[in-house]
């Protein structure tokens, strides 16, 4: 696992309790976002479950024996998806996916990579995106497969490939 | 009724006449007696009642010992409360063995009524009061038997034994005689008590006058005393009293009464609240404002109250609610920016503060401290964190790390 580099809230106690002060809050909340697509980028992780999140470093800090709350950790997720950088995936709340770009970002960032490799109107699946040798350099190598599609479809919205079905899989043409 | 006997009308020896009434009547207890329209002879030792003229001719007539007698009271006016009280309750302890033959052998009741068809004679009340309280029958010497030798009846001349009864007690009756005349020692003492705490508030102006005295002494002998000393002692005296307090009868109505005692709050607390950082809490200055006051105590709704209108009277300090309910007399340049400035200092100097390290340190009640957090963080120059240790504050970081 890649070192993270921890900010210096981290170690900060009243970190760990989001603030009443309008001001502060927002200020902690923005820390605490980009601490977990921080943490998120580093580990390769797309999805986070709630319940099981607040044992993990990222939400406590032993050195200082200070943990974040669920409820709190459900106001910061909250608060990220407003900015669509992150979104639940089940009703209740408790299992989210966590975006460290944007969708929108993810995209463009496959259709970049699309054109600049001529691959305009062309078909690849999405096992070659994700595990492609082509892709090893780019950063949604190895990209959450669900975070992958919800991507491609925002792309798709504005026309700039089609995602289609094979037997077992699923492939994307770029145009 | 059964404590009177049948005597003939003589005084015994040491006894004295007193009084007399006529148009008396006499009832048992509650119930009317044959025993009307008499006239009534009060002597140091008896009361005597006896028909008109029966008694300056010596005749037999009815005679109530006054040991009998433990409580005496006048019945409250009529049934229509007009012309004042009639009668005499008279309470009476219980009859002595020995005692001459009377008009009833047993009674139910315990208290005999005398009916005066003019009106009590207020003299004769006094009197009968005096004779019952001056117990003449203990001054005389026991041996003196109660028989006069002038009395006449021969026959059944068995020695009363009365008077010696009153002193030497027997068996229940003497118990009950010694627990009634407890109760009277307790009754007479409990007045004195109460008179002197009456006396005591009485007393009370004067001593704040001397103490007033005293200071204006001082001042006029400043060249013996140095400066220092004079403040000090005088500063002793404003907080042992307010000279003149504010109370609720010298007002006609509570607003002028709040007022009032408002500008008196307003102008002992100035001073205190310096002293004690400009902020205390209500309940502190409830037991300040008491202990200037000495014996004219206010209510702690009074104190509320007076301290609304605080901002009325443009008083230099004012009442101030916390979101969370405790309420505070503050002094006005005591503003929250100042507090909270002062309070990110000792942020800053301590790293991390509690609500109870900081009443410590800034010498506060643990609840002014917590508010003075409080206050800093909601103007954004503290942040909290709450654990299981409790909840501490913070210097506000997130701010200023990024500005």
């Amino acid at each position: 696992m890649a070192e993270i580099s921890w900010p210096w809230q981290y170690n900060f106690p009243p970190f760990f309790t989001i603030q009443p002060h309008t001001e502060t809050k927002a200020k902690q909340l923005e820390a605490w976002e980009q601490l977990i697509a921080e943490y998120m980028k580093t580990t390769k992780q797309s999805t986070l479950d709630i319940r099981e999140s607040q044992n993990s470093p990222l939400f406590s800090n032993a050195s200082i024996n200070r943990k974040l709350s669920q409820e709190s950790i459900l106001t910061i997720l909250e608060d990220m998806a407003k900015t669509g950088r992150a979104a639940p995936v089940d009703k209740s709340k408790n299992v989210w996916e966590v975006y460290w770009h944007s969708l929108d970002e993810w995209g463009n960032m496959v259709y970049t990579w699309a054109c600049n490799n001529g691959m305009n109107n062309s078909v690849c699946t999405l096992f070659e995106l994700r595990e492609g040798d082509n892709t090893a350099d780019e950063e949604f190598h190895g990209l959450d497969m669900n975070v992958l599609i919800k991507a491609l479809k925002t792309l798709e919205l504005k026309g700039r490939c089609e995602l289609m079905e094979f037997d077992d899989n699923q492939g994307v043409k770029f145009f | 009724m059964d404590r009177f006997e049948y005597i003939e009308a003589r005084l015994f020896d040491g006894e004295n006449y007193l009084k007399r009434d006529k148009n008396v009547k006499i009832y048992d207890g509650d119930d009317k007696t044959q025993y009307v329209d008499g006239e009534v002879v009060l002597t140091t030792h008896r009361i005597l009642w006896g028909k008109p003229g029966d008694i300056p001719k010596g005749l037999v007539c009815l005679s109530l010992h006054l040991y009998y007698v433990f409580c005496i009271e006048e019945e409250s006016g009529g049934v229509f409360g007009l012309g004042g009280p009639k009668r005499i309750i008279l309470h009476l302890g219980p009859a002595l063995p020995g005692k001459r033959p009377g008009p009833a052998v047993v009674s139910p009741y315990h208290f005999i009524k005398l009916s005066f068809k003019d009106g009590i004679d207020q003299t004769f009340y006094k009197a009968l009061n005096d004779a019952v309280t001056a117990k003449a029958w203990e001054r005389s010497t026991p041996i003196a038997s109660p028989i006069s030798t002038r009395s006449l009846t021969s026959g059944n001349a068995k020695p009363s034994v009365a008077p010696v009864n009153s002193k030497l007690r027997f068996g229940i009756v003497g118990i009950e005689r010694s627990i009634e005349e407890q109760h009277r020692a307790t009754d007479e003492s409990i007045t004195v008590a109460f008179k002197d705490l009456t006396k005591l508030m009485e007393k009370a102006k004067d001593m704040v006058a001397i103490s007033k005295n005293i200071s204006t002494k001082i001042r006029d002998k400043q060249g013996d005393i140095s400066e220092d000393d004079t403040v000090r002692f005088k500063s002793y005296l404003m907080s042992l009293g307010i000279d003149d307090p504010v109370t609720r009868d010298t007002f006609r109505s509570d607003s002028e009464y709040y007022l009032g005692l408002a500008q008196q709050i307003s102008d002992m607390m100035v001073a205190v609240l310096m002293d004690c950082g400009g902020i205390m809490s209500l309940a502190d200055v409830w037991c300040r404002v008491n202990r200037a006051r000495g014996l004219e105590l206010i209510s702690p709704e009074d104190l509320l109250n007076a301290c609304k209108l605080l901002q009325r009277i443009d008083a230099p300090m004012s009442l101030r609610k916390f979101p969370s309910g405790a309420c505070v007399l503050q002094l006005n340049s005591n503003r929250d920016e100042e507090i909270a400035r002062t309070t990110s200092d000792l942020l800053e100097e301590n790293g991390s503060l509690t609500p109870v390290t900081l009443s410590q340190i800034a010498n506060v009640s643990v609840l002014l401290a917590r508010e003075r957090l409080f206050a800093t963080e909601r103007l954004g120059l503290a942040c909290r964190d709450e654990s299981i240790e409790g909840l501490a504050f913070y210097p506000n970081l997130f701010l200023k790390e990024t500005s």
